[in-house]
């Protein structure tokens, strides 16, 4: 699934990262904890997130995500934005709980992880 | 290759700098991404360990078209039971690192298993060091 259909079914908005909106997505993480996160061997997934702070830029950085949907209505911060655009991710802001945004992703045909 | 990078404790907006700077260089000298991922990982872990529980901190790296060897130095309270920080779930952490998505007791165990060798050493009183090996895969 495309980054800009993920957009429109959670209703989000994109904060940085326009030019991501056709990249691909197929699986997906969902995590406040930053710890389990820099576990995850994946490639290439999405990072749905509570934690709106500059080490969840890092963190993604490091684990090779670039693709971050900040959930319940957390707002992605000046510092956030600059760190992100420098390592080309995408950052989205999305009003829905975790839950139901993982729940629609899921349902979607985004795969989990494990 | 020889680099030193200097990490300052408790100064959250800094954590990850080092592991950023390093992780720039490994993609400049085409070294695997997957290996880049070990290591990055485990460094940026062994970073957050000291912005969250020492002073100050040094961390110093050597390449070699085979390894990498990394040497983190801090100068802090130190670890009273090593055996017991490598536990999974095995936290000392304070609240603004749990606030930062930290502090669940995983670093030590992700460093050791994103590298294929882990030296833990530290004096109570002063600090800890930490030396990690991860030989390159290809």
């Amino acid at each position: 699934m495309k980054v800009k259909q993920i957009v429109e079914l959670l209703n989000a908005r994109v904060i940085v990262g326009q030019n991501q909106l056709e990249s691909e997505v197929g699986m997906a993480f969902s995590s406040d904890l930053m710890s389990d996160v820099l576990t995850v061997e994946t490639e290439n997934l999405m990072l749905l997130t509570g934690l709106a702070n500059l080490q969840t830029i890092r963190t993604a950085e490091m684990s090779d995500i670039n693709k971050i949907i900040f959930v319940r209505k957390k707002k992605v911060s000046d510092d956030m934005i600059r760190l992100a655009d420098e390592n080309d991710m995408i950052l989205i802001e999305c009003d829905y709980s975790m839950f139901k945004a993982s729940g629609i992703l899921y349902q979607s045909g985004v795969e989990p992880v494990y | 290759m020889h680099f030193e990078f200097q990490v300052e404790g408790g100064n959250f907006s800094k954590a990850g700098t080092a592991s950023s700077q390093l992780k720039k260089i490994l993609k400049q000298l085409n070294v695997d991404a997957r290996d880049i991922k070990r290591v990055v990982v485990a460094l940026y872990e062994a970073e957050v360990n000291v912005v969250a529980h020492a002073y100050n901190g040094v961390i110093i790296i050597d390449i070699d078209t085979e390894k990498i060897m990394i040497q983190i130095e801090d100068e802090g309270p130190g670890i009273q039971n090593i055996d017991l920080a490598m536990q999974q779930g095995f936290s000392t952490a304070s609240e603004l690192v749990r606030e930062m998505g930290f502090g669940a007791g995983m670093g030590l165990p992700n460093i050791k298993n994103n590298t294929d060798k882990l030296t833990v050493t530290s004096e109570v009183g002063k600090g800890t060091k930490v030396h990690m090996l991860i030989n390159f895969s290809i």
